[in-house]
């Protein structure tokens, strides 16, 4: 560790910060639209529609063409990489409707898990292969940020010493080819709520995992500034049999970051894990209200919990466009709202809203 | 990773947390009074006197007796271990007469440097032998707080992976033990400013030793909101021949620390390493002016940039100890204030405190 071989240069780190800076600025999260072909099919069975490429499209293109007032509560939208080159019904890009209202797109470059031989049922993520170049095209077609999913799982046994420190380093390799083609790389090492494990367990896995994740991005190389966290909250297993508050949820998760995140990191989006839309919204809101000190913005990057409405509401009917929207709209607007702890709870609840989205064992 | 095994009670937790707390409370920083015997025959040489018993008494009883102009600006006191039995001319304890003025008593733990075999010149720190029976008998002896440093330096091929491992490792197992014994550890991985490299190189070592240092005292289970950490500024070597201003070492050292260090941590107490007493105020005030977000406590644990002036007014003469003890205080109080951001500089670089106090490759 003696001699600096600067891995970005001044303008590139700039570059980098700055585009993490307008994803997270204030009042703003992200947009996870980025379900693979098979996942998409798990949310349209949902609703009753057939899993065709034209569905798929005819979703994304409720979302996107959207009023241009969602840039208020969306700074980011992450893609599959089908729906990058896909248009709307008037053949404009995606990307162009996205960039448009000033909002940043970005894409999911992992290609899913593959198994750790010698672990209880243990995976790391595969995608290693290739990234650079990937990453460069897809700079060169819009794409200003990456996801990459790492998945942990806790059980009496898990998440095992192998388990944490190869997704740290996989992730770690991941943002450090990222950042060398322009592109800022969201971080993601979701530990899973399967389990009937206690708030607790959840947040000394979560300490130890973020922990060696910061080692893993530092031994790498990796410049912090450009980077975002997409980390899981910290809650109970969900088959934990006691019930916390969202101010327990709050309380445990900016703990556990503060123990672990540095300051450097802009800004921290939290997965939704399959909680519902309004427990997602809940808790980010009671984190946001925590007296506790938080030197990076706290924000969303909600997949379900941004859309389980809206596809309610479209139950693949054109006619039902504006309907879908509006559900969509509202629930960007309530997870702006808690992203400055501003949400207050109207008392109604609509079903879909607090419907559970948990999937056992979820791989998107 | 699986299961936690608490180290510690959520009742030792406040206790260590308070602890941190009042050593660090705005305005407030450390006097480190904990030369060894050895040291303090360099320090009492350059004033003509004899290293005796007595005279390290005398001296000590000269800072000691400061009035109550320092409950503002001194949170804790580092003492060496045949200090903490000493006693003032009236026969007070000095461990009494520190903790009177409400100020937080503490104890040099380590026992020094020992060479690490099979590298160019590099050093671990010992200690660890019977430090538990150690540190429960200091915290009956009045002492709340515990310091070890840690020695690495900057050259060619150093600091290599084993020094920096191994130092972590080592300040990792101390500061487990202090807390078990309800004392707060502070961490001292020392980045020696000998040699003839830039602010950069400084800035890069220094963030892969501090990165180290946090994932080595998270898989030791350390609770970090009850530690303190005294790192070097980042600095240009002794040699270098670019100038920089405090403003560059500001940025430099504060982007290090943002990068590394987690919010968690209460306060960072920087060492002085031979920089002169208003050299060391001047760059911790623009580290307190610093643009950048700073989530804990940026403050002072000074040696010589404390006390140079005192031991310069001293000269061995008692007839001299209020002049030499008001020279402390003045110190103390500018201290006080650049913790703050407040300290506009004494525009006289002249006399004592612009004298450089670098003494080659220190080790104290």
């Amino acid at each position: 560790m003696t001699h600096q071989f600067p891995a970005l240069s001044p303008e590139q780190k700039k570059a980098l910060s700055d585009i993490a800076q307008r994803i997270v600025a204030s009042g703003k999260g992200i947009l996870a639209a980025d379900e693979s072909v098979g996942t998409m099919g798990n949310r349209l069975q949902r609703i009753n529609v057939e899993n065709t490429e034209e569905n798929r499209r005819a979703f994304r293109e409720i979302l996107f063409t959207s009023d241009t007032s969602i840039n208020q509560s969306i700074g980011g939208v992450i893609l599959f990489h089908e729906t990058l080159y896909q248009k709307d019904s008037t053949g404009k890009p995606f990307t162009a409707l996205i960039k448009e209202k000033g909002i940043v797109v970005g894409i999911k470059l992992d290609k899913g898990t593959a198994p750790l031989a010698g672990t209880n049922g243990e995976t790391t993520i595969q995608g290693l292969d290739g990234l650079a170049e990937r990453c460069a095209q897809y700079k060169k077609d819009g794409v200003d940020f990456g996801k990459w999913r790492a998945v942990l799982k806790i059980t009496s046994t898990t998440p095992s010493q192998l388990a944490i420190q190869e997704n740290a380093n996989a992730l770690a390799r991941y943002a450090s080819i990222c950042q060398q083609n322009g592109l800022v790389p969201i971080v993601e090492p979701e530990v899973l709520p399967d389990g009937d494990h206690d708030l607790q367990r959840c947040q000394y896995v979560t300490e130890k995992v973020l922990a060696a994740v910061y080692k893993a991005l530092n031994d790498h190389h990796v410049y912090l500034e450009g980077t975002l966290l997409k980390p899981n909250m910290v809650t109970a297993g969900h088959s934990c049999t006691k019930k916390y508050t969202p101010q327990d949820v709050a309380v445990a998760t900016v703990t556990t970051l503060l123990r672990t995140v540095p300051a450097a990191v802009p800004g921290i989006c939290f997965l939704s894990g399959g909680q519902s839309e309004e427990e997602a919204s809940l808790n980010l809101n009671a984190m946001n209200q925590s007296p506790l000190p938080k030197p990076w913005k706290l924000t969303f990057s909600y997949g379900r919990a941004l859309q389980a409405s809206a596809l309610a509401a479209w139950l693949g009917k054109s006619e039902n466009k504006k309907a879908a929207q509006e559900a969509f709209r509202k629930r960007a607007q309530i997870n702006s709202l808690a992203c400055r702890g501003q949400y207050v709870l109207s008392g109604k609840t609509d079903t879909a809203a607090t419907q559970s989205l948990f999937t056992a064992s979820y791989t998107y | 990773m699986t299961h936690q095994h608490p180290a510690l009670t959520t009742e030792q937790k406040k206790e260590l947390s308070d602890i941190a707390l009042r050593i660090v409370a705005p305005g407030k920083g450390i006097l480190a009074a904990d030369e060894s015997v050895g040291h303090m025959a360099k320090r009492l040489n350059q004033i003509g006197v004899e290293n005796t018993e007595e005279n390290r008494r005398l001296y000590r009883q000269i800072l000691f007796s400061a009035d109550s102009r320092v409950k503002k600006c001194i949170g804790g006191v580092i003492f060496f271990h045949e200090t903490m039995y000493q006693k003032a001319d009236d026969g007070t304890p000095f461990v009494q007469m520190i903790k009177d003025k409400g100020i937080v008593v503490g104890i040099k733990v380590d026992k020094g440097v020992v060479p690490l075999a099979g590298t160019d010149g590099e050093t671990t720190t010992q200690g660890l032998d019977g430090l538990w029976e150690r540190c429960a008998q200091y915290k009956k002896d009045g002492a709340d707080f515990a310091k070890w440093r840690c020695v690495l330096k900057i050259s060619e091929n150093t600091p290599s992976p084993l020094a920096i491992m191994e130092n972590a490792n080592v300040l990792a197992r101390y500061a487990s033990i202090c807390q078990q014994n309800g004392i707060v550890p502070i961490v001292e991985p020392e980045i020696l400013p000998d040699g003839d490299h830039d602010l950069k190189r400084c800035q890069y070592v220094t963030e892969k030793v501090l990165a180290a240092v946090y994932k080595a005292l998270s898989d030791h289970h350390v609770y970090l909101e009850g530690t303190l950490l005294k790192p070097n500024m980042v600095t240009p070597g002794h040699s270098c021949p670019t100038k920089y201003s405090p403003e560059e070492i500001a940025m430099a050292t504060v982007t290090a620390l943002r990068r590394t260090v987690p919010p968690a941590v209460p306060g960072v107490t920087f060492l002085s390493g031979g920089q002169s007493e208003e050299e060391a105020s001047i760059n911790l005030n623009a580290i307190n002016t610093c643009p950048l977000v700073r989530p804990w406590a940026l403050t002072f644990s000074y040696g010589r940039a404390l006390q140079a002036s005192a031991l310069s007014a001293w000269r061995g003469q008692r007839d001299n100890a209020s002049a030499a003890t008001e020279e402390f205080v003045k110190r103390a109080e500018v201290n006080g204030l650049a913790a703050l951001g407040k300290y506009e500089g004494s525009g006289d670089d002249s006399g004592a405190a612009g004298q450089s106090l670098y003494v080659a490759n220190h080790a104290y």
